[in-house]
């Protein structure tokens, strides 16, 4: 039975999963680097996906969706900013207004547009890479290689360059040097001359179009529809995984990655197991209980993350 | 007349209570290291924020080398060679040292990178031509204070700063590191470069610097050559007034032993030794001050002996009695009043009013407390007359307390603390952030109650401090006493020596 639950095809499910929770855990990765807690981020996505899947199916093209999707992210990311950094409210709550305002918002527009709370997408994304060999013309393992790395929608590959690029940007490049600065100690940053306003804006706008483009994989790649709330909660398991990735981009990815995990194995077990569908759902969300309790002590967050700016009057 | 390098005319700035600068006029000539004095909140550093950018002043004009400069935000400031050095380092700890000196100006490669090899050598180069190395590649919260500070230093010339602003810069060094402060300034004078320095210590100004403004009010009380003017003449102009500087001290006419301190051990936040083997007494009408490099366990001591932070081992006795890791509740009603060293985060609570704070932590006795509510006529009265007693300006019982001058909290912190009548005063950096007229308060006040027959445990990391008031002196570092002096017989090098644990003194160690 485990042979069953454990093969290739589990692993690029996991993948697969693991892929709208690591780009938008990447969204947190740069917003609290520079000062900003986004808890929105499950809005975003939510908004995403269905902007996707609505852009999709009336422009007959996927990547149109993709983009609109990245778009509505970079909106609701600059509403958060205007809240949080121009006018120096309460990030939670402007977080929570985001979440609350896209689970309204997209069912209104689902109704208006679709006339339905479920819509599904037409047009889908191609699948990339190589194809897959009958059984037969290749060996399993060449098989089993093809499944896991070289046979998924072309964001599968998209997100890999994203988290490089994001290491180098927040590592290796003057730009990063500067968000890390700005999320650990504004004051000096800003006594050094970083615009720290400039550097947040980019930050939390970043993070939307992550958390947008998070949500199109959700809704076109992996769900094919669009249904309300359909974000399940992903983008706090994808602050979870920002943390115990420890705020970076390689650490976020890996903690998406065993999310993933549970998440496909909820999934599969679905059919296989006696356990009540229930218990089974619950696994991604227990896995992220598990890892936070045991990430706390070590997990030490941006110091001036979640605090705005403000210059000190002598 | 010497070249002048910078100059500020009429400067003005409003803040919505006070005039913080009020048509002031600086000029500083190249090439001089010039002290500026005055008492906290004289202006001295929101001139500076002027002058750096961080503050556009009201009304006024500066010029630097005869040009006239609009300094709208510190990337004018750096541009036209001006730096600064702030008072609370301003330094990413997370980042390393080459991080902190390049952030803002990084050196590039491919235009997109920063190119981390040319930062290394370059901060090595600067650290170099001042006399002392520093590890690049080191982070800044692993590094120590002294060292922090050269790489603000560092951090301001990599910027091409020919006018250095210095702000308070030996307010957290050992006597030994200002000395060595003052030589890397001395080789930055030999360098051509221009240095303001701020300071209230004015030993230093003597030391140091070639000219000095005296800031008082948001004004300039006067300029003078070093030669021309001694300390006394410095004090005067800054308060307005004669200070003692001596402080008056009555023969100790010691009682029973109040405290008595054994064998304590503690840990730290990390989960570390911070208090080792520990002991002590006071007795009554005697103060004993412990002199120690913050970060030696003196915080750590002062919480357990208020109930803060259990003690991992031995025991504390209060007039005999077992106190040890009591609640802090049942030790205050023991009679030991606590003046923090955070005053904001232990000692006050900003956004209650004055008279709220000065019923903290007998609010729920009577006669404050009658039954379910607060009486508030005792409250008033109550508050009332300790303002008076104590001189709390401005003298309203509903002020918040974040409105009132950092003079004046310290005010009601001692005002409460003292109300009670305690057996025990534990004062932890009692006047830090203080002026000269609450400083001079201040003493006065544990002056009192040490003549009154109370003992007292005075925690300072001014050395001066600790030498006018304390009738002996313990001397602490990693956690453990070193040696217990008299204060008549030591001075503050000796002191230095022991609280940097100098191996000098390992002949000292033994005999403890």
């Amino acid at each position: 039975m485990l042979g069953d639950v454990f093969n290739a095809q589990f692993i690029a499910s996991s993948i697969r999963v693991a892929i709208p929770l690591a780009l938008a855990g990447l969204g947190g990765v740069f917003t609290e680097k520079s000062g900003v807690v986004n808890i929105g981020l499950e809005g975003m996505i939510l908004t995403g996906a269905f902007t996707a899947v609505a852009v999709t199916n009336f422009a007959k093209n996927p990547w149109v969706g993709v983009l609109a999707a990245i778009l509505v992210g970079i909106f609701l990311g600059l509403i958060h900013a205007i809240t949080c950094i121009t006018f120096k409210a309460n990030q939670i709550v402007s977080g929570v207004a985001i979440n609350l305002f896209a689970s309204g918002i997209t069912i209104f527009f689902c109704w208006l547009l679709f006339g339905e709370t479920q819509i599904m997408v037409k047009n889908n994304l191609p699948i990339w890479g190589l194809s897959l060999p009958n059984i037969g013309e290749a060996s399993t393992l060449v098989r089993n290689l093809i499944v896991i790395f070289a046979h998924h929608s072309p964001l599968v590959y998209l997100t890999i360059i994203i988290f490089l690029l994001s290491h180098i940007v927040i590592y290796k490049t003057p730009f990063g040097l500067r968000l890390r600065s700005v999320g650990e100690y504004p004051q000096a940053a800003d006594t050094m001359g970083v615009n720290i306003v400039k550097m947040r804006y980019i930050a939390v706008l970043t993070s939307g179009a992550l958390a947008g483009l998070s949500g199109s994989f959700l809704s076109l790649e992996q769900a094919h529809f669009f249904v309300k709330e359909m974000s399940g909660g992903r983008g706090f398991i994808a602050l979870a995984a920002m943390i115990f990735g420890k705020w970076t981009p390689f650490g976020t990815a890996g903690a998406a990655l065993l999310f993933g995990f549970g998440e496909a194995l909820s999934i599969r077990l679905q059919g296989v197991s006696a356990v009540p569908v229930q218990f089974i759902n619950m696994i991604p969300y227990l896995l992220a209980i598990f890892v936070l309790i045991s990430a706390v002590g070590r997990a030490i967050p941006p110091a001036a993350s979640g605090v705005p700016y403000e210059k000190e009057i002598v | 007349m010497p070249e002048i390098a910078l100059e500020m005319k009429n400067i003005t700035k409003r803040f919505p209570l006070v005039v913080a600068n009020d048509k002031v006029n600086f000029s500083v000539y190249k090439g001089e290291i010039h002290a500026l004095v005055g008492e906290n909140g004289a202006g001295k550093s929101t001139l500076m924020s002027i002058l750096y950018g961080l503050y556009q002043a009201d009304s006024g004009e500066i010029f630097i080398n005869g040009k006239k400069a609009n300094i709208s935000n510190p990337n004018i400031a750096i541009h036209l060679k001006i730096g600064m050095v702030h008072q609370h380092f301003m330094l990413v700890p997370p980042l390393t040292v080459a991080e902190n000196i390049i952030l803002g100006m990084e050196p590039r490669k491919n235009h997109f990178f920063i190119d981390m090899e040319k930062a290394i050598k370059k901060v090595e180069e600067l650290s170099e031509s001042m006399g002392f190395k520093i590890d690049p590649e080191a982070k800044i919260e692993n590094v120590s204070v002294g060292i922090q500070q050269r790489v603000e230093i560092i951090k301001v010339l990599f910027r091409g700063a020919e006018i250095l602003i210095m702000d308070e810069p030996t307010a957290v060094l050992t006597p030994q590191e200002v000395e060595e402060l003052f030589e890397i300034l001395r080789s930055l004078k030999k360098q051509g470069k221009t240095i303001i320095f701020i300071t209230h210590k004015l030993n230093e100004v003597k030391d140091l610097s070639d000219r000095v403004t005296v800031m008082r009010r948001g004004q300039v009380v006067g300029v003078k050559n070093i030669k021309d003017t001694n300390q006394e003449e410095i004090a005067s102009m800054m308060v307005g007034r004669k200070v003692i500087f001596k402080v008056e001290k009555k023969p100790l006419n010691l009682g029973k032993v109040t405290l008595k301190v054994e064998k304590l051990e503690a840990l730290n936040n990390k989960g570390l030794p911070a208090v080792k083997d520990i002991s002590f007494e006071i007795k009554e009408g005697e103060i004993l001050g412990f002199a120690g490099v913050e970060g030696n366990g003196q915080t750590e001591l002062v919480e357990v002996i208020t109930g803060l932070r259990p003690a991992s081992s031995g025991k504390i006795f209060l007039n005999n009695r077992d106190i040890t890791n009591d609640s802090p509740r049942s030790i205050r009603e023991d009679k030991i009043a606590h003046i923090p060293e955070d005053r904001r985060r232990r000692g006050i609570i900003s956004d209650y009013t004055v008279a709220e704070n000065l019923i903290l932590g007998s609010h729920y006795l009577s006669p404050f407390n009658k039954g379910l509510s607060l009486n508030f006529a005792v409250i008033n009265n109550h508050a009332n007359h300790l303002i008076k007693i104590f001189d709390i300006r401005p003298s309203d019982k509903d002020n918040l307390l974040k409105s009132l001058s950092g003079g004046n909290q310290q005010k009601v912190i001692v005002a409460r603390e003292l109300y009670g009548e305690p057996k025990l005063l534990v004062a932890a950096q009692p006047t830090r952030g203080l002026d000269v007229g609450s400083i001079e308060f201040v003493y006065q006040q544990i002056l009192n109650e040490r003549d009154k027959g109370k003992a007292i445990l005075l925690i300072s990391a001014d050395l001066e401090e600790i030498l006018s008031l304390a009738d002996r002196i313990a001397v602490i570092y990693e956690g453990k006493i070193v040696n217990i002096l008299d204060p008549k017989k030591t001075n503050e090098k000796e002191i230095g020596l022991l609280m940097t644990g100098s191996t000098k003194n390992k002949e000292l160690l033994k005999v403890k």
